[in-house]
């Protein structure tokens, strides 16, 4: 169970908020589990529970599930709202800005990962160094898609024209499963990939190898990946310049700034 | 420009052998149908009796007839669901193609929340709220017809999906740019615009109806706060259809303007922002779920006190959690996307607004324990789907608040974990609140009541199959499983045929209850029931006055017959044929008034 | 009929309007979303011809005040009369906007050349049929009171369309201010 047993410094946070609302919610639940089969079999008809048929108002006992209640929410809601900042999707992992950047574009129905910093590209596969943070930044050149790697954290939809940022960080090295979670298709089931966590030195002669590669992701190559169908995995050594740029502005009012 | 606009006989043609099968079904079925009313000489009474009548009870029965018949489809295209993906574990791909899953599943979910959830609630509401009042009819009769009519013509269009072209592949809520016409090209989306356009006018009309019903038409003496809270929670529940479907109409007019006129709403290009469409859709789809569930609260309402043999508790409590649901229904609708990218302001915002809902809901609740509280409580089947409604919405209740918290949501948002959610308050809530409700109001329609026995069977194999069902897609969520995969992991595999067996189960409770229905025709005599069989205070079980026949008109079910050619004709862009339809329906409405002048 | 059909038909009719707000809300709302993607084709600001508007705005105004004049009338002349009036003016407001659409399509900005267009042409558009289904209305009224005369069912139905009259010039105050006015500051 990834989103429970999590491999990354996001998804723990996730999880925890997961475990914890769960139990402050036990507090109202299991009184209503237990009043509800209490009072059946107290007050059933062949039971000697008291009748009172008329009593039908205290304000005293309405006010306590009235109040009850919304202390739970008061306290829930606080926890949403600070959840929901420290887990803001749009927030650095580490105020130093030293995020290593993945570009990722889905398409239809291949998801194509760009890395600025290194000038690489890879097809249905990515690898990233652990402990570091990582900044995805997603689009999409295809119907809506959602960019989701349960081990690591949660998810972010990958959209024509926009770039939707998605900060993960992996704690340790392994091979975890990513995926489309928004429907986008006949070939959806087949938009996942692998996400490999390695050690910065790993990482680094994984970057080195691939350079050393012939592919070459230029726009002819790139227009073909746009035509709907599946595809294996490629790793490209140079990336044409401005392509991703290229790639969102396409969708754009020449005049209107870029969204994001 | 061509007579038959897109259609071809090349329409016709279907690609697998699952869909020529229910294509041949569907034909052989009408056929058989339309043959055996033609030739058994039931067709004059059905059409005297029924099909005619303005009369709030027949639609009533009329609309669950149409449940129960599109209930029968939702569950066959479960069934393929569920055992294609409890076979299709890789390197296995099961028996339906990807295209087809994706028809089989946006089917699934327009036909049950549409075709069957809606016209529930609809014939209870028809049969129930009249008498509740005490007022003799609705306020516009015609108007009823009109509405049972269109949700007929909007269920036709679906199932003729099955014989000419295909059905949407875009899920229920066809998110652009996968809806428009450059990814969907076929037919499938515009059948889809069309059936719910015309099912949703009906809607509209309905509140229309139902709200100026409640408000003008109350027995002398009947105060706001004298309501029963059936009468409440179907104020509440209309409210929202007259608020939220003209949305509905809205973005489905747009869907289908940027497909067939080429216009930029929700394209990717040419500015088009299919963001909107998602804002637009949920705006209306979020209240939609508290159209359906309100009106079943105010049916547990009514069950609760008449089966503890008590007053409900704490009805001002009741009105004011009611009208609080209602209102804050409208304010929750981006925790449908949280997950597309908007601040962390409007997120926390919009999940904090969704959990407030459960507060009135929990006090719901409470007031319902606490009416059992020093009852005398009788475990008739109402009562018992009461106690499988709070065991399993309350699980539901707790999975929902978790996906309302956004920081949760980005791990549960799309897996099967929200599949497992919104089965859970759907067939806890509306499911078993109308099997109570039917249940319990059956013997003032029949005369006589519903086999007990057949139907605890029948509850306890729903509350099981449900839980084997649907617990397991709790899990695998968790698991990181999405939702709407015709192949999956193997390592899923073991859950989702724990899941199938779930569904074999509930195929079974619903077959014990047509059996159930069935035995209690049958032995109707036994049944026998008084007028109040079980001893309720409420106004509906009162003895009725006489009702003068109303009379019957025809009118409504020809422009229902007009809707379908018409919205058929919009598919297949006859535009002779929907201007055709429009205009005679035009003349068939406008024509009555001049009759009596 | 009685007067308990006159408050459900008058109650219902209500009702329908607030959904009517409600969808021309969505519209509204699609337009203020969209109303900046013009992609080089026409914007807001190269729509306003302010004296064409002003007439229309007039036009709808003096037809609304003519029916709501009409449904204080008795006499089945006056109230054809009134009818024939509201009906023309109606003609008028639709003339213009038939003669601007067609006059966009043919300088090439028609609906499916930018979001904008296609936002602008159906806002405008919905109102226009709203606006010719009035007079659709208004001519069955005619038929009706030139072969029946007043009749009590009759004077209800001229309130209700009246009255639905009235809500649509407060739709186009609505688009003439945010749809034309605003624009321009845009």
């Amino acid at each position: 169970m990834p989103v429970l047993f999590p491999h990354g410094v996001v998804a723990s946070q996730e999880s925890a908020l997961i475990v914890q609302a769960t139990l402050l919610m036990l507090i109202v639940a299991l009184p209503v589990f237990f009043l509800l089969f209490y009072f059946a079999w107290r007050y059933r008809a062949s039971g000697r529970g008291r009748h009172m048929p008329n009593w039908s108002h205290s304000r005293f006992d309405e006010l306590i599930w009235w109040a009850v209640p919304i202390e739970i929410i008061l306290v829930l809601g606080a926890l949403t709202w600070t959840s929901t900042h420290m887990l803001d999707p749009h927030k650095p992992l580490s105020p130093a800005g030293d995020a290593m950047v993945v570009q990722v574009v889905a398409l239809p129905w291949k998801w194509l990962f760009l890395y600025p910093q290194y000038g690489i590209a890879t097809l249905n596969f990515v690898e990233i160094p652990t402990q570091t943070p990582v900044e995805f930044q997603i689009t999409a050149d295809a119907p809506m898609n959602s960019f989701w790697v349960p081990a690591l954290g949660g998810q972010i939809y990958a959209m024509p024209g926009m770039i939707n940022p998605l900060r993960l960080s992996a704690d340790s090295p392994g091979d975890y499963h990513g995926v489309s979670a928004n429907y986008s298709g006949a070939g959806f089931a087949d938009m996942h990939f692998n996400l490999r966590a390695a050690s910065r030195d790993d990482f680094d002669t994984w970057v080195a190898s691939v350079r050393k590669g012939k592919g070459v992701l230029s726009a002819p190559v790139y227009s073909a990946l746009r035509v709907p169908g599946v595809a294996a995995t490629v790793a490209y050594a140079r990336v044409q310049r401005g392509l991703f740029d290229r790639i969102v502005g396409q969708f754009l009012d020449a005049g209107s700034p870029m969204r994001h | 420009m061509n007579f038959f606009g897109t259609l071809s006989i090349d329409s016709f043609v279907q690609t697998s052998a699952v869909a020529m099968g229910a294509q041949v079904f569907v034909i052989v079925a009408a056929t058989g149908g339309v043959l055996w009313l033609i030739f058994s000489g039931t067709l004059d009474w059905l059409w005297r009796e029924w099909l005619t009548s303005l009369d709030h009870k027949r639609i009533g029965v009329m609309y669950l007839i149409l449940a129960g018949i599109m209930g029968v489809r939702g569950l066959a295209d479960a069934t393929l669901l569920r055992t294609q993906q409890a076979t299709a574990a890789l390197p296995s791909s099961g028996y339906l193609s990807a295209e087809h899953f994706a028809e089989i599943f946006s089917a699934h979910g327009v036909i049950m929340i549409f075709f069957v959830a809606m016209p529930l609630i609809f014939g209870l509401i028809n049969l129930v709220i009249p008498l509740q009042i005490r007022s003799r009819d609705v306020a516009f009769p015609f108007l009823n017809s009109l509405s049972l009519w269109l949700t007929v013509a909007g269920a036709l269009l679906v199932n003729a999906s099955l014989v000419v072209g295909q059905f949407s592949a875009a899920g229920w809520l066809p998110y652009p740019p996968l809806s428009e016409l450059a990814f969907s090209p076929g037919v499938g989306v515009d059948y889809y615009i069309w059936a719910l356009q015309i099912a949703g006018v009906a809607s509209l009309i309905s509140a229309i109806n139902f709200l100026t019903t409640i408000i003008t038409m109350r027995t002398h003496g009947m105060r706001l706060m004298h309501m029963p809270m059936f009468t409440w929670t179907t104020l509440g529940s209309m409210l929202l259809v007259l608020f939220a479907f003209p949305l509905l109409t809205v973005v489905l007019a747009l869907l289908f303007f940027d497909r067939a006129l080429g216009m930029h709403f929700f394209t990717s290009t040419l500015g088009g922002n299919p963001m909107m469409f998602v804002n637009l859709i949920w705006a209306w789809g979020h209240p939609e779920v508290y159209i359906l569930v309100l009106p079943l609260f105010g049916v547990f309402s009514e069950v609760v006190p008449t089966f503890s043999h008590k007053k409900l508790f704490g009805y001002t409590s009741m009105v004011v959690a009611t009208m609080a649901i209602t209102a804050l229904s409208f304010l929750v609708w981006v925790h449908h996307f949280f997950t597309m990218g908007a601040g962390a302001n409007v997120n926390a915002v919009f999940g904090i607004a969704t959990m407030a809902i459960a507060i009135p809901t929990g006090v719901k609740i409470f007031n319902w324990l606490f009416t059992m509280f020093r009852g005398r409580i009788v475990f008739k089947t109402p009562m018992l789907w009461f106690m499988g409604f709070v065991s399993t919405f309350v699980i539901g209740g707790m999975t929902g608040v978790l996906l309302s918290i956004p920081g949760a949501d980005y791990q549960l948002h799309n897996s099967v974990f929200l599949v497992a959610h919104f089965h859970n308050m759907i067939i806890g809530g509306v499911v078993f609140g109308f099997f109570a409700g039917f249940t319990y109001w059956f013997p003032k329609f029949a005369g006589f009541t519903l086999d007990e026995r057949l139907g605890k069977w029948a509850f306890w194999l729903w509350v099981t199959g449900f839980l084997v069902a649907f617990m397991p897609l709790y899990a695998l969520g968790l698991m990181g499983m999405t939702r709407r995969l015709y192949v999956v992991d193997p390592s899923w595999q073991p859950l989702l045929i724990v899941a199938a067996v779930g569904l074999a189960i509930i195929l079974a409770a619903v077959a014990v209850q047509i059996a159930q229905l069935v035995v209690s025709v049958r032995n109707r005599e036994r049944l026998h029931a008084g007028h109040n069989p079980w001893g309720s205070h409420a106004p509906e079980w009162a003895p009725l006055p006489p009702v003068d026949r109303t009379h019957n008109t025809g009118v409504a079910m020809c422009i229902g017959a007009l809707a379908f050619l018409g919205g058929f004709g919009m598919v297949w862009h006859m535009w002779w044929l929907a201007i055709l339809a429009l205009a005679v329906s035009a003349v068939l409405f406008i024509l009555p008034p001049f009759k009596h002048v | 009929m009685s007067t308990h059909q006159h408050n459900h038909s008058l109650f219902g009719l209500w009702l329908y309007i607030l959904s009517d707000c409600v969808l021309f809300a969505g519209l509204f709302a699609t337009f203020a979303v969209l109303r900046g993607q013009t992609f080089g084709n026409l914007s807001g600001s190269d729509l306003l011809h302010l004296s064409t508007l002003l007439v229309q705005t007039l036009v709808l105004l003096t037809s609304s005040m003519i029916i709501g004049l009409t449904t204080q009338a008795k006499s089945r002349g006056v109230i054809l009369f009134g009818l024939a009036a509201t009906f023309i003016l109606g003609l008028v407001f639709i003339g213009f906007e038939i003669q601007e659409f067609a006059g966009l399509v043919a300088a090439g900005a028609g609906p499916g050349h930018s979001a904008f267009l296609s936002s602008f042409f159906v806002l405008v558009g919905t109102h226009g049929l709203h606006v010719a289904v009035g007079m659709l209305w208004m001519l069955i009224l005619g038929v009706q009171v030139w072969l029946h005369g007043t009749t009590h069912a009759f004077s209800r139905r001229l309130t209700m369309l009246a009255l639905f009259w009235h809500f649509l010039d407060i739709v186009w105050i609505a688009i003439f201010s945010i749809v034309y006015l605003l624009s321009t500051t845009l």
